[in-house]
């Protein structure tokens, strides 16, 4: 029992640093800088979302990039046509995007592994081409996009934002719903035989992550002050995909290095090599690899486990024949 | 009335690019057999391949036919070494860690020929005649058909190794069981590295066949490795037959859309998303894909 | 005159617990020998250090020359042979692939081949069935095609990780019977680990009692199968 308030009391150490260390961090910067921050947080968002839906439910989706767009794209709908105040369509895109991925979610159930991620990236596919084709224009305007405002910097808007998002992510997961979650993600025949319905988790966590992701885009789309379908193609996923294995699946505290990774990586990989930033880029994430291949969630865990004083619990115990 | 002339036109060129996507789709097939993953670098690496024949062909001024060997060698040894350098420590990390090296990887290979050899368009000659045949009324391009041609031979070359060869029994039992067969004395990284080898030199010749058409640039087979992805997993993982005939499918298919389809035929960009909603489609209906078995899952 | 198989103070672990605590034991040429112990007494630790399929420290000495630190597959191509529990046959194969898999490491493959098919020959329930999808095998018969697979190599070694698992008595005994014969026959030197005490103390000629990840008996099995702690915890 100590171990777990030690850890939980660690964790929460974590989170105060952090929060102190974002809240004075603008004061150090520019507004690019700021910016950049800024948008370190809606991918962190986005990957939190990610996280939910591969790592504890175990579904591989490489569409989160799209549930990004929709939600961008009812944000800059609702504000270009409807004149929405720009912060109140960010729930909504969240709903928006949260029963496309319900819907998709249904279906979904039926597919694994490499066949869902199939499915998941013909979605991400389908949806750039949706959304610029002129058919739709009235929604999503087509091959130009949607302008309703300046570019700005939510950044403290976003953060926020994410911290709640986080805290709840992290109190959803850590009663019943994660639990269950995990269950079904581990075991399914198990845990249906102890009453769980597998659909209704896998399809809530497909739901949960789209909303996330929804919310993303929609903070996404109000600091560019615009949306084009552009900014959310299919690399984007992969991107976002990327990002969260390196922050470790399954483990939430690791989700900020691969948001990190995904703004800055880029940008550091031009100032190092202007001719050929996408092999520098490519390298730093082989680089990672082999440091940490379990994630930033692995080092964490093992950072917990040293400060936690961990007994033999930690290892894995050798199961019945192992022990011969 | 059906003009049939154009319809057998459409079909062997739908033959000889569904031939691409099926020697691509082997590949990645191959790979996922051997190692578990899928190697989303594969079509990159194609692309690289193509870019060492175009430097034996224009710097170094040998024959197509002598490049095209030498670029398979080469192409064999590389897809080896990456085995060898960088999924095979990475492997004890688990499968997503190795996906995530392989994107990884595309990344640092388009880059890298982009800087080599700069994005400039460039181009390889067909070693095929040019021209056409006709039957009838019927007119073929003789370059599909030796396209489709190429595809036939590599199928049916890669089947009958692994199915006479000694070699090839040894591959399939380090993939299937891979801690057995090292109880029996089989070397299985090294049969993995010669996976990996096969599957890059397989790359190469897709890429050789693709090239010709569609001009050599650092991105060209980023929509082509895309149809090969999706032929794989719609013809199921574990069947290369499937895949091989899945592929030949959506070559068939994609063509016939793009050409009978009005709105398919008159907006080129709706290709990509409307064979994947088919292909969303088939998955629903089917989950393992067209041809895969649907294997008790180990829950 | 050097043993075959030697085992100096060996230990294993897993993860952070210790399986084996330091196992020596020895293995002359020609012989048969018997591993028994209870569930978790580290009998199939033990074959997995041999085979180099498990960490361990300690000495492990192969006709003199150690071979602790070898990968598996250089273990089995020196001439051990590991049957693990289980058989780990491949079952989409053929039967005839399976064999023909065993004889991997051969040069002489032609030889191989033959050796294929007598070593078919030796297991008639087998035989027929070259073709036959080798995960459609009954539990016993796959069991004899793992043997089979092993003895084409032709180890001088045969490990056997619990043989008799899941199989009926009368198989077992077929299935020992041939493991007798084939040794007399072919000159192997055969260490077994086995749970059914009985079998294997009729089977072999000499066994080591595993608890707990120590050897705390050993002796001539005959003599071991008329001890009243043996027949107390092992026989009853």
């Amino acid at each position: 029992m100590k171990e777990v308030l030690r850890s939980h009391l660690a964790s929460g150490i974590c989170l105060a640093i952090s929060i102190a260390v974002l809240a004075v961090l603008p004061s150090f910067m520019g507004f690019f800088e700021t910016r950049n921050m800024a948008q370190v947080g809606m991918y962190f968002i986005a990957i939190v979302g990610l996280n939910i839906v591969t790592g504890y439910s175990g579904q591989i989706s490489l569409g989160q990039g799209a549930f990004m767009g929709v939600g961008a794209y009812t944000t800059g709908y609702l504000a270009s046509q409807h004149g929405v105040g720009v912060w109140w369509t960010v729930p909504v895109a969240g709903a928006v995007a949260g029963a496309a991925g319900l819907l998709f979610g249904i279906p979904a159930l039926r597919l694994h592994g490499p066949y869902l991620a199939l499915a998941t990236f013909a979605l991400a596919v389908c949806f750039v081409e949706l959304a610029r084709s002129d058919r739709f224009a009235e929604v999503t305007g087509g091959s130009q996009g949607v302008f309703f405002g300046l570019p700005t910097a939510p950044y403290y808007q976003t953060w926020g934002i994410a911290l709640g998002l986080l805290l709840l992510a992290w109190f959803v997961l850590s009663g019943k719903f994660g639990r269950s979650l995990r269950a079904v993600r581990d075991a399914e025949l198990a845990a249906v035989s102890s009453g769980l319905n597998p659909a209704v988790f896998k399809t809530a966590a497909f739901g949960i992550a789209a909303a996330y992701a929804g919310v993303a885009g929609a903070l996404l789309a109000i600091q560019l002050g615009s949306v084009s379908a552009l900014a959310f193609l299919p690399a984007l996923s992969i991107t976002l995909l990327v990002g969260t294995a390196l922050g470790g699946f399954g483990l939430l505290f690791g989700t900020i290095v691969g948001a990190l990774f995904i703004v800055y990586a880029p940008l550091r990989a031009e100032d190092v090599s202007q001719q050929a930033p996408s092999v520098m880029y490519g390298l730093f994430l082989l680089a990672v690899l082999f440091l940490m291949p379990g994630g930033a969630a692995q080092l964490i865990l093992r950072l917990r486990a040293l400060l936690g004083k961990a007994t033999k619990q930690v290892y894995s115990r050798p199961t019945e024949g192992e022990g011969d | 009335m059906i003009d049939w002339s154009e319809l057998f036109q459409q079909i062997v060129a739908g033959l000889a690019a569904g031939g691409v996507y099926a020697i691509l789709a082997l590949a990645l097939v191959l790979i996922h057999r051997a190692t578990g993953v899928i190697n989303f670098a594969q079509g990159e690496m194609a692309m690289f391949s193509c870019y060492i024949a175009w430097s034996l062909i224009n710097t170094y001024d040998l024959t197509y036919w002598l490049a095209f060997a030498l670029t398979l060698a080469i192409s064999f040894a590389g897809g080896a070494g990456i085995y060898g350098v960088v999924i095979k420590p990475l492997s004890r990390a688990g499968e997503i860690t190795v996906v995530i090296a392989t994107i990884a990887l595309l990344v640092i290979i388009n880059g890298l020929a982009g800087w080599i050899w700069t994005p400039e368009i460039k181009f390889i000659e067909s070693p095929f005649p040019p021209g056409t045949f006709t039957v009838g009324d019927v007119v073929i391009s003789k370059q599909d058909l030796w396209v489709f041609g190429v595809s036939m031979i590599c199928v049916s070359v890669v089947f009958a190794i692994f199915r006479f060869t000694r070699t090839g029994l040894m591959m399939r039992a380090a993939a299937i069981r891979p801690s057995t067969s090292r109880l029996l004395g089989i070397r299985v990284a090294f049969m993995l590295a010669v996976g990996w080898g096969l599957a890059a030199a397989l790359g190469a010749v897709a890429g050789l066949m693709a090239v010709p058409s569609l001009g050599l640039e650092p991105s060209f087979m980023l929509t082509i490795i895309v149809y090969a992805f999706a032929a794989a997993v719609l013809g199921g993982l574990d069947s290369p037959a499937g895949a091989v005939l899945a592929a030949y499918i959506l070559g068939v298919g994609i063509s016939l859309l793009s050409t009978y389809v009005d709105f398919v035929a008159e907006s080129q960009e709706f290709k990509l998303p409307i064979a994947f909603g088919v292909l969303l489609l088939v998955l629903l209906i089917k989950p393992t894909g067209l041809f895969g078995r649907t294997v008790a899952r180990r829950v | 005159m050097t043993p075959l198989l030697e085992l100096r103070d060996v230990e294993a672990r897993y993860g952070g617990v210790r399986a084996l605590h330091g196992i020596s034991l020895t293995v002359e040429d020609g012989d048969s020998v018997a591993i028994l112990g209870a569930n978790g007494a580290g009998k199939t630790t033990t074959l997995r250090a041999i085979s180099g399929t498990v960490r361990h420290s300690g000495e492990i000495l192969f006709r003199g020359k150690p071979i602790g630190s070898k990968s598996p597959e250089a273990v089995a191509r020196l001439g051990i042979a590991h049957v693990p529990e289980g058989r780990e046959i491949y079952g989409e194969l053929t039967v005839w692939e399976n064999l023909l898999i065993g004889a991997n490491h051969r040069r002489d493959w032609r030889q191989a081949k033959k050796d294929c098919e007598n070593v078919a020959g030796y297991f008639p329930r087998i035989a027929g069935r070259r073709d036959q999808q080798a995960g459609t095998l009954s539990g016993g018969e796959q069991q004899m095609l793992a043997l089979a697979r092993a003895l084409v190599a032709r180890p001088k070694l045969l490990l056997l990780d619990e043989p008799s698992l899941g199989l009926a008595p009368t198989i077992v005994s077929a299935f020992y019977e041939l493991v007798q014969s084939l040794t007399d026959e072919l000159g192997l030197t055969v260490l077994v680990v086995e749970q059914n005490a009985n079998v294997a103390l009729k089977a072999t000629k000499r066994t080591y009692v595993l608890e707990v990840g120590r050897v705390t008996m050993e002796g001539a099995s005959e003599d071991l199968r008329r001890d009243e702690r043996i027949r107390k915890s092992y026989l009853g």
